[in-house]
């Protein structure tokens, strides 16, 4: 028993922490690995459907971002509830379809590309599942007319069982 | 008149490394991106004229989806999960029928000496589908009902070209790697004889305005 004792005597031990800050960087270096920067602000609510057959978009600089769907509380106080498009970071408040803004954006975006990718720009359509089609079509029909012709409808991986599939 | 280098103080360095960590935190987002891609049609040039396109009506699939989210296949209401094995059936037309598409005698160039199953010079020889499925939607259809619709046709799709990769090239079709010049002859050529014909026609209101 008196080998207990003698431990415990002399109150409680120091933790050696110098390895704390080695531990704390390995936890930082892999966030800044696994995370990419957040660069929009999206400022319509947007819960994007499930599908099966999704695949992952592989060059994030050929990627431009389409949102549609209801705004979010504090954009809806200046703008109401109606659905809105923002294209990248920018809201478009139009209440018709503003052609001519998203040409703009389509050429605005294809500039920035190299040379050799200019025909490769991928258009991220991430839209909420409560959205009409009609809104959408628009879009599809202005992208038509901006010949942006590769778009991806945006969704997240739906997992079903063998028994559903066939 | 030796002197030593005091040693730096270390204690600090948790708090910069936690301060950095939780900015990072903050600032990034981890989600990756996934979803369908698919091509939209070029618009039609201004100066061509309408010309009335003859085709077949057996070749052709009407997929409609109304403004209450039904959907209606060749005519027959149907389930969502049904459609996959129609357009199976379709693209494939197994019993050779007459209300099906014309399947087409097709060569199909894949390189010599990759499957056991084809001939050595590694042409293909067989029947490709003509048909084609015209997707048609109205203005109050719910987006995520035809996103569930648009899945479904390109499932049958890759069911097809995985199948058919698994049985000639022992493989999955996502497995090919592009990178490589063989497989990915292989994928343009499985990608000839399985086309992704899925036509969508211009917006138009289906069963009144709205």
């Amino acid at each position: 028993m008196s080998k207990f004792r003698k431990k415990s005597g002399k109150g409680l031990q120091a933790i050696n922490t110098s390895s704390l800050p080695d531990i704390v960087f390995m936890l930082l270096f892999f966030f800044m690995v696994a995370t990419t920067m957040r660069e929009t602000e999206v400022q319509v609510k947007v819960k994007v459907p499930e599908a099966t057959e999704v695949k992952k978009l592989e060059k994030k600089s050929l990627v431009s971002y389409i949102y549609i769907g209801r705004p979010v509380a504090h954009v809806a106080r200046m703008y109401g509830t109606e659905p809105l498009i923002q294209l990248n970071d920018k809201l478009v408040s139009d209440e018709n379809i503003p052609y001519e803004t998203i040409q703009d954006f389509v050429l605005f975006e294809r500039e920035k590309l190299p040379e050799a990718d200019k025909n490769k720009m991928v258009m991220s359509m991430r839209i909420d599942e409560e959205i009409s089609m009609g809104k959408v079509d628009d879009v599809k029909q202005a992208l038509r007319r901006a010949k942006s012709l590769i778009i991806n409808y945006s969704a997240r991986k739906e997992y079903r069982e063998q028994g559903r599939q066939r | 008149m030796a002197r030593t280098t005091p040693e730096v103080n270390g204690g600090s360095l948790a708090d910069i490394a936690f301060l950095l960590l939780i900015f990072f935190l903050v600032t990034t987002t981890m989600d990756i991106d996934t979803g369908i891609t698919r091509l939209l049609p070029p618009e039609p040039d201004p100066e061509q004229e309408d010309v009335e396109v003859k085709v077949n009506k057996r070749n052709v699939l009407v997929v409609l989806l109304n403004r209450s989210d039904l959907l209606m296949v060749g005519g027959d209401v149907m389930d969502r999960l049904a459609l996959k094995d129609r357009t199976i059936e379709f693209f494939t037309n197994p019993q050779g029928r007459e209300d099906l598409p014309v399947m087409e005698d097709t060569e199909v160039q894949f390189p010599p000496g990759s499957s056991s199953l084809l001939p050595p010079d590694g042409m293909w020889r067989g029947k490709v589908s003509k048909g084609v499925i015209s997707l048609q939607n109205d203005r109050s259809t719910t987006y995520g009902k035809y996103l569930q619709v648009q899945n479904e046709l390109v499932a049958a799709v890759n069911t097809l070209r995985n199948d058919f990769c698994n049985l000639y090239f022992d493989k999955d079709y996502d497995d090919l790697n592009t990178a490589n010049p063989i497989e990915e002859e292989i994928q343009v050529g499985i990608r000839k004889i399985y086309k992704m014909n899925i036509s969508e026609t211009d917006p138009k209101n289906i069963g009144g305005r709205n």
